[in-house]
């Protein structure tokens, strides 16, 4: 059976949904929605550790699809198809969670995937010494991150990262990535 | 030379580099899409206080948010000023961090581990 887009999506807006953008990210888009969740009651009534790893962790998840979305199918049923991301804040119990959607090229799959595995599999003080090591050491893109992306939610979170890879055709594949914050 | 200074923008700390009076302020939130762009005239402007004379700097980075981008051209900023540092120049670094944010606490002591320069940890009340 063929990855069903819209049954995903409903799948995300469980919870108490506090952000829900799906579109072209631009610097722009990405000011206007950082705005909204500051205005978000949830948060602002939030304790300031867990507000501001929320945030942080935000910023990170959405300039991640910023900078490394591939292009989405054209037949797509969505109105804009550049730069083509969605990104779903929601607080589910204790938790906040953020859902990213993205398409990304087949052969990017496992660049994406030894990356996460290695984050995932490491002891929250081997994930410092890794930051602390690519931080100082690491060869940066000139996208920025080199990689530190990822190690930081993680870090922040303390929560491993939950994502998933489904085929939408033989070239575009929709990255799925949940992370939690508590 | 010159002072540059720059108010603050959603994505953009607000930022003050007085060679004159000794002062160095970053604060607010850094989480621009392009870092090196907002962070290379800064880097710039240390690399030719480094060829002046100073006898003290004080550093004072009060930061609220910022992202993985930034945090290199931060470290940029840091390595420039343990140079000058090491010239002769007094440098302290005084790392703000709001109560309760550990995240901001645990970066401020990721920069102390790296560069070779004293850092103050001050604890803010919100």
């Amino acid at each position: 059976m063929n990855f069903d887009i819209a049954e995903w999506y409903k799948d995300k807006l469980d919870g108490d949904v506090i952000l829900n953008f799906n579109g072209s990210i631009t610097p722009d888009i990405i000011t206007d929605v950082l705005d909204t969740i500051e205005k978000s009651l949830n948060l602002k009534n939030e304790k300031n550790r867990v507000r501001k790893k929320v945030y942080n962790v935000f910023v990170e998840c959405l300039q991640n699809l910023f900078h490394h979305v591939d292009k989405a199918p054209a037949e797509l049923d969505f109105k804009q198809k550049d730069n083509f991301g969605i990104i779903i804040l929601s607080q589910d119990g204790p938790y906040y969670r953020i859902s990213t959607g993205n398409f990304v090229n087949k052969n990017k799959i496992t660049v994406i995937k030894d990356r996460i595995d290695q984050v995932n599999s490491l002891t929250e003080a081997e994930i410092k010494m890794l930051y602390i090591d690519i931080l100082s050491n690491g060869e940066f893109s000139d996208k920025g991150g080199g990689g530190l992306g990822m190690l930081d939610i993680v870090r922040k979170t303390g929560n491993k990262l939950d994502y998933y890879f489904y085929k939408y055709n033989n070239k575009n594949i929709f990255f799925s990535l949940d992370v939690y914050i508590s | 030379m010159e002072a540059i200074k720059r108010e603050g923008t959603p994505k953009t700390p607000y930022v003050r580099f007085d060679g004159e009076n000794g002062v160095i302020e970053i604060k607010g939130r850094s989480i621009p899409e392009n870092s090196i762009e907002f962070y290379k005239p800064l880097i710039d402007w240390l690399e030719n206080l480094a060829s002046t004379e100073v006898s003290e700097i004080a550093v004072n980075v009060q930061l609220e948010y910022f992202n993985t981008s930034s945090s290199k051209c931060l470290l940029d900023i840091f390595k420039k000023l343990e140079l000058i540092h090491k010239k002769n120049s007094s440098i302290e670094v005084n790392w703000f961090y709001e109560e309760d944010d550990e995240d901001m606490f645990e970066a401020g002591e990721d920069y102390q581990s790296i560069i070779g320069l004293p850092f103050k940890m001050i604890e803010i009340e919100e």
